[in-house]
């Protein structure tokens, strides 16, 4: 294969690398602000309102395999993501005795094409947990820092909930959340017997218009899918397609951004990457440039981004790139409830979610782990796909007939396909989310054994959870089989036990990976100052996960959507200053 | 390929495609209900890579016609014909099996071991091929292995292949339109949801919360442009 560099063209004001969350932000803040913008993508273009691009609504027969999921699709043959934990030709490895899983998506909007749009505002006490328990670090900024982005993506994006008053679930500018459907209340009316608390989730779904630009939710159950409405939120067609519409925004799709290119001061003169259609190494130039390729892609990225300046990676005289990173905790149980047996049929459907949801109800002091989880519901009469019907070698006992009278495991015929119809919509499910402890010991780091196709060094993960965690898990079992138990549901399958980490999921398969870069008023500790500024080259910034000092008990996109706001706001400043 | 031809302007105007709201402003601008598009499509989003993946299973053959019979036969005794509707067969479960195993490989030496041992099973019991024997044969054996908690140890393996094709019959009968018929499935159906019926609450006794009346979504006057006042609480 022939390789050449192509002589770059003119400069960009700047180059944002990836079209995600923090990208999709930082390119429409920055083009609005009148600067020339690239956004470099690695996947391909994507818009579900095309009617190529869409499979919402479309029934379960439209796909061979009814919907299963597949190696380019782990959450179902419908879902919006391509891309997933293990992607053909970009592998990344992990140290032995350790254990991350990694997701990506490679296309427009990155992984908000599909994520649950679970939006949930970090509270006062999330960016100083180190004051409250001693553990980890606090941030170098405070709730009052962000919460006027806060309150601008609500209203940009827009997000449904309640006004609740919660100290650390901070209210916003909610639209009309919806009703909440009928095992949401069989599972109300079980934690109210526990004083647990169960409140309308918050959501990135228009119940209500927000702009002439994007439709109102129809209530398809399917923001997974993409909406052809734009009723939900993701970043190809909320940020980075208006922003072409209105600015100087030129997208390169299908381009691996390989390096941050640097001068002989150290400062950031653009990037190369890798086209993936010829497979030629290309240089783009810029004054800024701004990663928001996922936390772990831009520590990748500024790893392998070596020169004499930044002999050990770009900004990354600490060493601190690739430490510190951290995912969510990840608990679930399900249950069944007989009281739904062969319940009337309706449209069921609503939002592409939960209704409602538990935020962290306890103090820690008090208990043996130091940080909290939220609880995510589901269950009902959503669409069968493939997997409906499957395991009535256990569960069919658990179904009665209309005088009550249980079923046998197994079986066959007229009885069975009864008995499967009187069980639609009848199970239900919980999955804690919790926060864990930042930790210098887990990390990622530049394999040099390894390359992907594009011939770029792959990330190694060394990553283990401690007691915290486990405590943690255990704590989300008992909680849930206390709730599924107090709303009338039989458990299903075996309780978690310490074997298997009480269900605790691997690092990573929470998908909330953040930590890698992060921010800091100290140098030798942080890779980003408090504006995601690096501290060791003042024209590169981060605006995904990365900078996270902690990740809280809530999904962190909208924190990364705010954060990037806010560091594009003081891009434009430090430009027009001729700071940088 | 320069720089020019590498750059990617794909922005197609979908958004003055007609399904989007037409006013400006505040000012509740008229036409707003999104009519989606539902059904049949070809492409559905797939990448190249995977149409060329789905069309490679598709051109395979994995059972043979005789396996196929088989199959025919015992999806119908899973699924059978009811006052509801039609059989598995019917609603192409077997077709869908016959991908599902080149999809999902490791379904597919348990399904052809399966449907093999049957014969061995009827062999030994009755001197001839499964599909040979009388019905009530047939369904002999099928009772000796349907019923995972009192089946005898020496039938575990067939226990165990009787149970993945249940799973696969009731699976691939349930996601067809047949199944869909037969659960009396309405949703996938755009504004249509409303919440739980009135009658449904009564039944279970359930009541909405006071508090939260005055803010749930009205699926009739939510096309209405979003507006706040400055502590953040919705006014219009
Ligand atoms: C199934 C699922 C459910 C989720 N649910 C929620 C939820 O309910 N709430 C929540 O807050 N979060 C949720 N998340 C997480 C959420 O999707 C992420 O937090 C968010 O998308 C991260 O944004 P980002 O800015 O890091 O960019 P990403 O969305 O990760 O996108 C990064 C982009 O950069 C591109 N890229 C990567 N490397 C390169 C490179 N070298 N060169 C060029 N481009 C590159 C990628 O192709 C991608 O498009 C969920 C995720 C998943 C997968």
């Amino acid at each position: 294969m022939s390789f050449q560099i192509k002589s770059p063209g003119e400069a960009y004001d700047v180059i944002i690398v990836g079209s995600g969350a923090g990208g999709g932000m930082a390119s429409k803040i920055l083009s609005e602000a009148g600067f020339s913008v690239a956004v470099v993508e690695a996947g391909g273009d994507f818009d579900p309102a095309k009617e190529e691009d869409r499979t919402q609504l479309r029934p379960p027969w439209e796909s061979p395999r009814r919907g299963a999921s597949t190696r380019n699709r782990p959450f179902g043959d419908f879902d919006a993501a391509i891309g997933g934990w293990d992607i053909d030709g970009e592998p990344y490895t992990r140290t032995e005795g350790t254990e991350f899983d990694w997701f990506r998506s490679r296309m427009v909007g990155g992984r908000t094409n599909h994520w649950g749009r679970i939006s949930l505002r970090f509270g006062p006490n999330d960016f100083k947990r180190k004051s409250i328990d001693g553990l980890g670090d606090n941030w170098p900024i405070g709730y009052e820092d962000i919460k006027p982005y806060y309150d601008k993506v609500d209203q940009l994006i827009g997000v449904f909930g309640s006004k609740e008053g919660i100290l650390n679930e901070p209210d916003g500018y909610f639209l009309p959340p919806p009703k909440p459907r009928l095992h949401e209340l069989f599972i109300k009316k079980g934690a109210d017997k526990m004083n647990v608390p169960v409140i309308p989730s918050r959501l990135s779904i228009l119940t209500k218009p927000i702009n002439n630009d994007r439709g109102a939710c129809f209530f398809c159950n399917q923001c997974n899918r993409a909406c052809q409405a734009y009723a939900d939120f993701s970043s190809g067609t909320c940020l980075v397609k208006p922003a072409m519409k209105k600015g100087k925004v030129d997208l390169y799709t299908h381009a691996m951004v390989r390096k941050v290119t640097t001068d002989e001061k150290g400062l950031a003169t653009g990037v190369s990457y890798i086209s993936k259609v010829d497979m030629k190494e290309y240089k783009l130039k810029s004054r800024v440039v701004v990663l928001g390729a996922s936390a772990c892609e831009s520590a990748r990225i500024m790893l392998n981004s070596k020169s004499s300046n930044h002999p050990d990676g770009l900004g990354n005289g600490s060493g601190m790139v690739g430490r510190y990173l951290h995912d969510s905790t990840g608990s679930d149980r399900m249950g069944f409830i007989p009281d739904l047996l062969g319940r009337k049929k309706y449209n069921e459907d609503g939002v592409g979610g939960m209704h409602v949801y538990t935020p962290w109800w306890l103090d820690n002091s008090k208990l043996n782990f130091a940080r909290g989880y939220h609880i995510e519901y589901w269950g009902g009469m959503s669409m069968p796909s493939y997997g409906f019907g499957f395991g009535m070698d256990t569960i069919r006992k658990y179904i009665t007939d209309e005088f009550g009278k249980p079923s046998q495991n197994g079986g066959y015929g007229a009885g069975l396909k009864k008995d499967i119809r009187s069980y639609f919509g009848t199970m239900v499910g919980m999955s804690g989310r919790g926060e864990s402890i930042p930790r210098y010991e887990n990390y990622c780091e530049i394999d040099n054994n390894t390359v992907d196709k594009y011939g770029i060094p792959v990330l190694k993960f060394n990553y283990n959870w401690t007691d915290q965690e486990i405590n943690q898990a255990k704590h989300m079992q008992d909680t849930f089989e206390e709730v599924l138990t107090n709303s009338g549901a039989v458990l299903m399958g075996e309780k978690a036990g310490p074997d298997s980490k009480y269900g605790l999921h691997a690092p990573g398969r929470i998908i909330h990976e953040v930590g890698t870069t992060r921010m800091g008023d100290n140098p030798n500790t942080s890779v980003l100052n408090s504006n995601c500024q690096a501290h060791e080259c003042k024209n590169l910034f981060v605006v995904d996960g990365g900078p996270f000092v902690s990740q809280a008990d809530k999904n962190p996109t909208w924190t990364i959507l705010a954060l990037a706001w806010r560091t594009s706001d003081f891009i434009v400043g430090e430009m027009k200053k001729k700071n940088i | 390929m320069n720089r020019r031809e590498n750059l990617k302007l794909l922005f197609t105007g979908s958004l003055a495609s007609g399904i989007f709201m037409t006013g400006c402003g505040p000012e509740a601008p008229k036409e707003t209900l999104h009519a989606p598009t539902i059904g049949e499509g070809t492409k559905w989003g797939r990448t190249p890579e995977e149409l060329a993946e789905n069309a490679a299973l598709q051109e395979d053959v994995f059972f043979t016609e005789d396996e196929m019979k088989k199959l025919n036969y015992l999806v119908d005794v899973i699924i059978p014909k009811d006052e509801t509707s039609g059989s598995a067969s019917e609603a192409g479960v077997p077709d869908f099996i016959e991908f599902i195993v080149k999809d999902m490989p490791y379904y597919k030496t348990p399904m052809r071991g399966g449907l093999m041992w049957l014969d061995t099973e009827a062999q030994d019991r009755y001197g001839k091929a499964y599909m040979e024997a009388s019905e009530d044969e047939r369904i002999k054996i099928i009772d000796d292995i349907a019923y995972p908690d009192q089946a005898k140890p020496e039938m575990a393996r067939g226990v165990k292949f009787f149970n993945t094709l249940r799973n696969l019959t009731s699976t691939g009968f349930f996601t067809s339109p047949e199944g869909f018929k037969d659960l009396d499935y309405k949703g996938n159906t755009p504004n249509v949801w409303k919440g739980i019926p009135d009658e449904v609450m009564a039944e279970h006794g359930f009541k909405l919360e006071e508090k939260y009346l005055p803010i749930y979504m009205d699926p009739d006057t939510r096309h209405t442009l979003a507006q706040w006042d400055e502590e953040g609480n919705l006014i219009g």
